[in-house]
């Protein structure tokens, strides 16, 4: 691992003034926010990541989850996953989170992890993590070694010839899925992003993952009230029962009435270079009846686009299938 | 098939690029006070130094042990405020005030935690490398969210992973141990 300095932010701003110091918030970053640290020390670890600089936030009061007047949920960037997946209100109203938080990673882990870390996490493709290899992500204009390589677990949905990697989180999925709100204060104020715009497509610049700029500081992340009568839940596939990324999952939120679907919002992981909304298959739902061969024709419209690599062609199969049954189950009278 | 999932299992196992540990004489040491099984130590340390490496290598408590060091595997597993990480993936400088407690910490020898005993009763482990780990997500665990069943148990365990696969023997151990505190707890 590279020397760093370590610095403890003494509140937002001085925070925010120390970060803003750095050319890039994204890949390459010199100056690095800490929370949990499970990916940046893992990658730090790695030399994948080398800040010169590294902020400690976790003293920051930014540790609240708290019910809105709305009816919504505030959720403070450095509460930890297990704080978030086990709150009473998270397990009431948002089962869909606390569901995906609980099928990632280890308790462990779950105990360390920011809610802000967790939007942050980093791709999990072996070779952005193996830097005697080529990757546009950590190196721009390198190549792409997984397009011809290993690709077994990586994306087929907003890939790029510069980039197949997948977004890991099962938190971020639900998030897109509940529409939640990203908040962040920087050097020329505050701003709130719709999480669908928080992540971008690797296009042509696969080493920006977000649109956060040197100084950003993801103070916390807001949920809208839940949909009255909705149900919600969270269905990961994967190689082994535990501690695994998905090869494909799905997050529902529906609200059926008198046999029909009046409101859907769809997320799937594990198959996306970022949490990937389907409003093509949340369009296919709204106003039809519950029944298979509906939701076979959302499954068939989130994945019209998908682009299988050598390797991964099953997920475009699999994904559907995980759909298609995640609302299965969403739906089902008890 | 087979040959491609071993490939990506061999990755995601990869080991640090190897780089001498990093000296509490190097010129970047910062001091610290950490609170360890509830005696405080002053340290120079570098900041690159994880918790894990600074309990083995400055405290020289052993008993965690490092077998990823990636948060992989759950080996280096101590408790911080009552709770359980990976030391691996901390770096001790920020853990200044924290009540860090590690296997040395939960019981001795003369004076085994019900879960060492249990261990011990359930033959739940063979070589031991992964015990320390196991022992400490397992007292964690008593006190976190879990159901009742031999699978509620397996899946919080999964960040701790015995390659000798006395998996049987550690659910066993530590299901007596749940077992036997409940009705302790209600009477």
């Amino acid at each position: 691992m590279k020397a760093f300095a370590l610095t403890r932010a003494k509140d937002n701003a001085q925070a925010i003034a120390t970060a803003a110091k750095a050319t890039t918030a994204q890949q390459g970053a010199e100056i690095r926010f800490i929370g949990g640290g499970t990916t940046l020390i893992d990658l730090m670890k790695l030399n994948v990541e080398q800040p010169k600089t590294v902020i400690d936030i976790n003293r920051l009061p930014l540790d609240k989850i708290e019910a809105l007047p709305d009816g919504g949920l505030t959720i403070g960037a450095v509460v930890r996953n297990s704080d978030l997946a086990y709150h009473p209100l998270v397990r009431k109203n948002y089962a869909v989170l606390s569901e995906a938080i609980l099928s990632g990673a280890t308790a462990q882990l779950r105990n360390m992890a920011t809610t802000a870390g967790n939007l942050l996490q980093r791709t999990r493709c072996m070779y952005f993590r193996a830097t005697d290899m080529p990757c546009n992500k950590r190196e721009p204009g390198s190549g792409c070694a997984a397009i011809t390589g290993a690709n077994r677990s990586l994306a087929i949905l907003g890939t790029s010839e510069h980039c197949i990697a997948t977004n890991p989180s099962d938190m971020n999925v639900a998030m897109a899925a509940l529409e939640a709100t990203i908040h962040v204060r920087g050097t020329k104020g505050e701003r709130s992003i719709p999480i669908v715009d928080f992540h971008v497509l690797p296009g042509n610049t696969p080493q920006r993952e977000t649109v956060l700029e040197p100084g950003d500081l993801i103070t916390h992340v807001t949920l809208p009230p839940p949909a009255p009568g909705s149900r919600s839940l969270y269905l990961k596939l994967r190689d082994r029962a535990s501690y695994e990324f998905a090869l494909a999952s799905a997050a529902v939120v529906v609200t059926v009435a008198d046999g029909k679907i009046t409101r859907a919002r769809i997320a799937l992981g594990g198959v996306g270079t970022k949490p990937w909304r389907s409003t093509e298959a949340e369009s296919e739902l709204t106003g039809q009846p519950v029944a298979q061969a509906v939701f076979q024709k959302a499954a068939d419209a989130a994945l019209r686009g998908a682009k299988p690599q050598s390797q991964n062609g099953f997920k475009v199969e699999l994904a559907k299938r995980c759909l298609v049954h995640a609302l299965k189950l969403a739906t089902q009278t008890a | 098939m087979l040959a491609q999932a071993r490939s990506v299992s061999t990755v995601f196992a990869q080991r640090s690029v190897k780089e001498p540990l990093p000296s509490s004489a190097s010129k970047d040491a910062v001091p610290v006070t950490l609170t360890v099984n509830g005696k405080k130590h002053d340290l120079r340390i570098d900041p690159r130094t994880t918790l894990l490496d600074c309990l083995r290598e400055h405290l020289h408590l052993t008993g965690s042990k490092k077998g990823c060091d990636h948060g992989q595997c759950g080996a280096c597993t101590v408790h911080i405020n009552g709770r359980r990480v990976n030391s691996c993936l901390c770096f001790a400088a920020m853990h200044e005030g924290e009540e860090i407690t590690t296997l040395e910490g939960i019981g001795q020898p003369e004076n085994l935690h019900s879960v060492q005993a249990a261990f011990v009763a359930c033959d739940a482990y063979q070589c031991g490398y992964c015990t320390s780990g196991q022992i400490m997500s397992a007292v964690a665990l008593l006190k976190e969210p879990c159901g009742p069943e031999d699978a509620d148990v397996k899946e919080l365990m999964s960040g701790n992973i015995c390659r000798c696969g006395a998996y049987p023997n550690i659910v066993a151990a530590i299901q007596s141990v749940r077992q036997n505190a409940k009705p302790q707890k209600t009477g």
